[in-house]
């Protein structure tokens, strides 16, 4: 058995010709909390779809746990799928169910447990994430910070070994997003399980997880340590580290030049 | 497995919706007219069957005691071969005549059967000897016009013979 | 001149290619439902829910409408009949024409503005707030938990539904037959029973009613898992889905229609 559980093998992914990646490796060793970062639109989000199996690679490919993501029948993929628990980025809750139900659902969905186990379990993850007695209450009724930790309580429900988040800190407040990061180091350390975090907020990241991959243009431009990284002088990775406005990632999306512009039709 | 309020709402909706499915077949429908049980076949064959259609009932003395079954053309002898579905509580003799009404003036048509003497019951297979064919509305008129057209002429003759 | 024929051309080619596109896809998803007809014999309670918000909900529309279009249906039959003396004839009017047509094919546009937009909107916003995405996720088949149950629960209700129409709207057509105008109530029934014929009449009234249960159901089923995962997709989706079920019922009717008279 492999120590990574989870491996992107030179994979490129596009829509309609333009390609979102090109030529992506990485890995995730077993137990460790990974960081995926980028810019807006780089396509970290797509790279979780693609673990998932949502989508499909145009060239290379996924490996979990030894099995290719891609080549898998719909049985195989639901049977890859069992191990793993995502987190999207609004948390995606199923608004027509209170919160207990929430945190039930895969449970009543992938087992026969009787009642009063699965409000054990339930009773459990909602406790794991201090959500205890919210638990009747429904999903519009959250905040976003409550809503997100139901989400993860949901995610985690049935101990996968594989956690992704999808942006888990967009629009939280900073107490909540503290709340959150400890969430994700303590679940992962305590389930045994892999988290994968794509994010990019650097800060709240930099202080609980183990390895970063940084994406930029469809390639990894950098990797390493959160202090590997810090200290790292790499343009890219000291201009996004530093949230400097200019720099190697160019403030403006590729236009004519901007004198010519605003002087059409005038003559110069 | 506990019981909810929706269960109990769809329970009264299935309710319902049976309901009016056997209001609509007893009530407004025909359903207790025409499925009477057991029925035995006859058929007759009828020079014009005017507009008899399939399901057109079949009355003796007024009461609906079958209906018609189906309706083919002889190509042998040129006639319409009419098969009729009777009940089996009614009985007729083998000499009953059959007949093609019209209810009222421009109603639908119907068959009517006469009994006739013979002791002998009419069997399922049948057929009706004595037929009478629907009556054709333009043939009738057509027969009144030429009547009346003759009866002017031989009052013409007379008056001239006088 | 010809640019602008040119763009026509091209357009109404897209809009055809488009169209057939969906249906293709709106079998494809039909064909899913039909794969996970077993899961749903697993779990009756789902149906049972999808029924409370598609059939129950409907009841209070259905009779109310179908009351009112009884009554109207009585008093203009009265209104024309009277002229030829046979004011009696009223209740064969009024309960032919509800079950033959009106019943099936009014519930059926009620239900699309009812029930069909309900089911489009809340599949349309499941897709946009990523909920089908996290069933997925969760190894769970959208298809099999969110689509079948509804469709199921579509196709039950409509022909409920329709029976419950045409029946309430000849109690309607009685309310004004015979206490407001005074046709007398025993030839009031007695004359629907002779005339309203239980296989021809009712059976087909209620397969008629099956048949837009499926079309309906599966168009706001197809909408709302197609719409894209926007504001404006969604509500674009809702309306399509109106416009879309009431062509394809009033089209299928006369199709239907024209089968049953023939056979």
């Amino acid at each position: 058995m492999s120590d990574n559980i989870v491996e992107i093998d030179n994979l490129s992914f596009g829509y309609k010709g333009r390609l979102l990646h090109k030529g992506i490796n990485m890995v995730f060793p077993r137990g460790k909390v990974v960081a995926i970062m980028g810019g807006s639109g780089s396509g970290k989000t797509t790279l979780l779809r693609l673990i998932g199996g949502q989508l499909n690679p145009n060239v290379g490919e996924v490996r979990v746990d030894g099995d290719v993501v891609h080549k898998q029948s719909l049985d195989g993929l639901y049977q890859l799928r069992r191990k793993m628990g995502m987190l999207f980025q609004f948390g995606a809750l199923f608004t027509d169910l209170s919160v207990y139900e929430n945190v039930a659902f895969p449970i009543r969905e992938h087992t026969d447990l009787p009642e009063s186990m699965v409000r054990d379990f339930v009773m459990l993850k909602l406790n794991a994430v201090g959500l205890r007695g919210a638990r009747n209450l429904m999903p519009t009724e959250l905040s976003g910070g409550m809503a997100r930790r139901v989400a993860l309580a949901r995610a985690v429900a049935l101990d996968p070994q594989i956690i992704m988040y999808d942006e888990p800190f967009a629009g939280l407040d900073p107490i909540s997003m503290g709340v959150v990061c400890n969430l994700i180091r303590s679940l992962n350390d305590a389930l045994g399980a892999t988290s994968i975090v794509v994010t990019h907020d650097v800060h709240e990241t930099f202080t609980f997880v183990d390895y970063v991959y940084f994406v930029s243009g469809g390639v990894v431009v950098a990797e390493g340590t959160p202090e590997e990284l810090t200290n790292s002088d790499k343009p890219f990775v000291h201009q996004f580290v530093h949230g400097e406005a200019d720099g190697p990632v160019p403030f403006h999306y590729p236009a004519p030049d901007y004198k010519r512009e605003v002087l059409r039709g005038h003559d110069v | 497995m506990e019981r909810t309020t929706i269960d109990l709402w769809v329970g009264v909706f299935l309710a319902l919706g049976l309901a009016a499915i056997f209001g609509l077949a007893l009530k407004v429908g025909n359903l207790t007219s025409s499925n009477v049980g057991e029925t035995y076949t006859v058929t007759a064959a009828f020079e014009n069957i005017g507009g008899l259609k399939p399901h057109a009932p079949v009355k003796s003395a007024g009461v609906v005691i079958g209906r018609v079954d189906g309706i083919v053309f002889d190509s042998k002898d040129y006639e319409a071969k009419v098969t009729i579905k009777l009940d089996k509580r009614y009985q007729f003799s083998k000499e009953t005549s059959a007949s093609i009404f019209t209810a009222g003036l421009l109603g639908e048509q119907y068959i009517g059967l006469e009994t006739g003497y013979d002791e002998e019951k009419l069997q399922s297979g049948d057929k009706i000897k004595h037929t009478q064919s629907a009556v054709v509305l333009e043939k009738m008129i057509s027969q009144f016009l030429y009547n009346k057209a003759s009866d002017t002429k031989s009052s013409d003759t007379s008056k001239a013979a006088e | 001149m010809f640019k602008g024929l040119q763009g026509a051309l091209s357009s109404l080619g897209h809009r055809v290619i488009e169209g057939i596109w969906r249906i293709g896809a709106g079998a494809r998803l039909f064909s899913y439902i039909c794969f996970y007809l077993p899961e749903i014999f697993k779990r009756p309670r789902l149906i049972v829910r999808e029924i409370f918000s598609t059939g129950v909900l409907s009841l209070l529309i259905i009779i109310v409408s179908a009351f009112f279009v009884g009554m109207v249906l009585g008093l203009q039959g009265y209104n024309t009949l009277q002229k030829y003396g046979s004011s009696e004839s009223i209740g064969v009017l009024v309960a032919l024409s509800l079950v033959r047509e009106l019943g099936p094919v009014v519930t059926a546009l009620l239900f699309a503005g009812r029930a069909g937009t309900a089911i489009t909107a809340e599949i349309g916003l499941m897709k946009a707030t990523e909920q089908l995405s996290a069933m997925e996720m969760m190894a769970v088949s959208p298809v099999a938990r969110v689509i079948a149950p509804r469709f199921w629960a579509g196709v039950i209700s409509m022909p409920i539904l329709a029976a419950l129409f045409s029946m309430v709207g000849v109690l309607g057509g009685y309310f004004v037959a015979v206490p407001i105008v005074g046709v007398d109530s025993g030839a009031f029934w007695s004359q629907m029973q002779a005339s309203v014929d239980f296989r021809d009449d009712i059976v087909n009234g209620v397969m008629k009613s099956l048949v837009f249960g499926v079309v309906c159901t599966m168009i706001a089923l197809f909408e709302g898992y197609d719409a894209p995962p926007t504001a404006e997709g969604v509500s674009r989706a809702t309306t399509r889905t109106v416009v879309n079920s009431s062509l394809a019922v009033l089209g299928l009717d006369f199709i239907l229609t024209a089968l049953m008279i023939g056979a």
